[in-house]
């Protein structure tokens, strides 16, 4: 559905540009729900703002890449020039809801904008549709709630909201960048049911971004780590938490409390991480890495095929079993 | 239970006056919370956006004047302690905020916010112990000394709540009130601050009240755990009983939505639980009623008191139980 290849985000001048995102590649399938993960500046963001068209500008621009929709080359269309070529199905949601929507606005008028933009139709046929959207995403009260601002709503119901108008446009593909982390755990697991849900139904793809690797394991059927820029692992979410292959996936499953409930101490990754772009030929991770060689201070890792579907950016992988 | 106690908490109550839509309601934000911290342990408090933890946590040293309760530090109230005796008790029960990025004036440098408790209170004899008791404590947060030269700007996320931490400990406090201290930060970090406040319990002998809404953190450095919902505790536990055996509906539902490490567990559904009444129009009876699956008629009209349940030392407040 989605494929980005080889894309390749920088700023500063032509002559002398900085990676900040570099030769990022990955599919996103039909149905499918693929997690992004990485801590924050590992380009997780930019990668999703690229994918959209939405890199703010002036600012950081595409070097290089390519992203197809459903087999159409988008990458320097910009967002209306997509919808003219028939590409307009793809959307997105944002963590803080409220910064999205329109505090003036009642939030059936802001549907059914939405609604208005994408098909076409305005005025109560347009109210109708908003009001199916709304009990889509399964806010109770459809009726009254059309008629609510936003302040009158909860953190969860205006994500909610943000939903149904990202579904306005009848996307096959939805770019959830972090839509739960400004969210309590019992309103973020039923989001994240609601995503399943409309993934289920209508065979939408999504592309989830977050920091949360317990989020990852409980929505997603694929995954992508980033580091500093580069993917550093792509695998089925089974495949990775069973036996990940590299190390800065690995570090990042040990050090999460959920894992480690009652221990005393939590396994820590030392140093923090680097901006993206300042390892341009070696391997970011290797000054955190416990099992870092020579190699991988000097050069790039090569992409390693650990089995199908299951790669790593690391000279030395984990092999399978040696992690309990 | 041999060890002494170090604070105590008995039925704290604080609402706020909030206007909206033209009408003033009253909110209470705190609605007779009682719990004690042992010498020596970290206590968690628990639970969701608007649930009152940060209230407890703020009202305890007044930087929210709470309405009615009180506050026992080693045998001195400290909701009616005024002046020098106040000044005093906020030397031995010390705060660290959430975000340190907003909690550090940038235009002071580290040093002087790590010191600033001490110039306060004047604890320095002199321009060398000021200097040296900067870099003792830098160095016991894990950072180097030279530091107090720098400003907030310069320093990472993890870096500067290790600064907060800092100006927190500089007084050798006996209680430190953590509220939400790694909710900022990236989970690598998170970890490394985690265990630095766990070496400092151990080197300094503090106790801990230890607020923050992510119950995989708190399970992590808690001894014992308290669980809030909408001004009140619902439960009340050791960290093991809470979370291999919760017995409250919300402390359960709450265990159930931590996103587990586990990709068998997945989601593969709508999930719908409700959410939270709201603040202004507070049902009668127990709060969690309307979203819990076992709520019978009485629990829409009495509320239901924290009591002691079975085991010792577990408290919850269901009459389910």
């Amino acid at each position: 559905m989605l494929s980005v290849r080889d894309l390749t985000v920088s700023t500063g001048p032509d002559t002398a540009p900085t990676d900040i995102v570099s030769n990022v590649s990955f599919d996103v399938g039909k149905g499918e729900i693929l997690g992004l993960v990485g801590e924050s500046g590992c380009g997780k963001s930019l990668t999703s703002l690229a994918i959209m068209g939405l890199l703010p500008q002036p600012g950081p621009r595409i070097r290089a890449g390519h992203v197809m929709l459903a087999g159409t080359e988008v990458t320097r269309l910009q967002p209306w020039e997509r919808v003219d070529a028939g590409q307009g199905r793809i959307a997105m949601i944002f963590q803080e809801p409220m910064t999205s929507l329109n505090p003036v606005r009642r939030i059936g008028d802001q549907i059914a904008e939405a609604v208005a933009v994408s098909e076409g139709i305005s005025g109560a046929a347009a109210m109708a549709r908003a009001r199916e959207l709304i009990e889509l995403v399964r806010i109770p009260d459809a009726a009254l709630q059309l008629s609510a601002y936003p302040h009158q709503l909860s953190g969860g119901m205006r994500q909610r909201v943000m939903i149904a108008i990202a579904l306005a446009c009848r996307p096959q593909i939805l770019i959830a960048d972090e839509p739960t982390t400004a969210l309590d755990v019992t309103i973020q697991i039923q989001i994240l049911g609601l995503l399943r849900d409309l993934c289920n139904r209508f065979e939408m793809s999504i592309l989830f971004i977050t920091h949360d690797m317990g989020v990852i394991a409980q929505l997603t059927d694929r995954v992508v780590v980033m580091y500093a820029g580069r993917i550093v692992e792509t695998a089925a979410v089974d495949a990775l938490f069973e036996h990940p292959g590299h190390h800065y996936t690995c570090a990042l499953m040990d050090c999460m409390p959920a894992r480690n409930l009652g221990a005393r101490r939590l396994p820590t990754i030392p140093g923090q991480a680097p901006p993206p772009g300042s390892f341009a030929a070696s391997c970011a991770f290797a000054p955190r890495c416990t099992a870092a060689r020579h190699a991988c201070r000097v050069s790039l890792p090569p992409r390693l095929r650990l089995s199908e579907e299951h790669e790593t950016l690391c000279a030395f992988p984990l092999e399978v079993g040696s992690r309990k | 239970m041999s060890t002494p106690t170090i604070l105590e908490i008995r039925d704290l109550k604080s609402s706020f006056s909030v206007r909206r839509s033209g009408r003033k309601y009253r909110v209470n934000a705190v609605d007779g919370v009682s719990f004690s911290l042992n010498q020596g342990e970290v206590l968690g408090l628990v639970g969701e956006s608007g649930c009152g933890k940060t209230t407890v946590g703020r009202s305890i040293i007044r930087l929210l004047e709470p309405d009615s309760g009180s506050v026992n530090f080693k045998g001195s109230a400290v909701l009616t302690a005024g002046g020098a005796a106040l000044r005093a008790l906020r030397m031995n029960i010390r705060m660290v905020f959430q975000d340190p990025y907003a909690s550090l004036n940038p235009r002071r440098s580290i040093g002087d916010s790590v010191a600033e408790a001490g110039d306060i209170n004047r604890l320095f004899r002199g321009r060398a112990e000021r200097a040296s008791s900067i870099a003792a404590t830098l160095t016991a947060v894990g950072l180097d000394p030279s530091f107090a030269t720098r400003y907030p700007h310069e320093l990472s996320g993890g870096q500067r709540q290790r600064v907060g931490i800092a100006r927190s400990i500089l007084p050798a406090p006996d209680v430190i009130i953590a509220d939400e201290p790694v909710s900022a930060l990236d989970v690598s970090v998170q970890a490394q601050v985690l265990n630095l406040l766990m070496d400092l319990r151990e080197q300094l002998g503090l106790s801990i009240i230890f607020i923050s809404h992510d119950l995989a953190v708190v399970g992590q450095i808690s001894d014992r755990i308290s669980v809030m919902y909408m001004g009140r505790i619902v439960e009340s536990a050791a960290v093991r009983t809470i979370l291999d055996d919760p017995r409250h509906p919300y402390t359960r539902a709450l265990i159930s939505a931590v996103p587990k490490p586990d990709p068998s567990r997945r989601i593969t559904g709508a999930i719908e639980t409700g959410e939270p009444p709201s603040q202004f129009n507070r049902p009668t009876g127990c709060a969690y009623a309307g979203r819990c699956s076992m709520a019978v008629g009485r629990c829409f009209v009495e509320v239901p008191r924290l009591r002691p349940l079975g085991q010792e030392d577990r408290l919850a407040a269901c009459h389910l139980l």
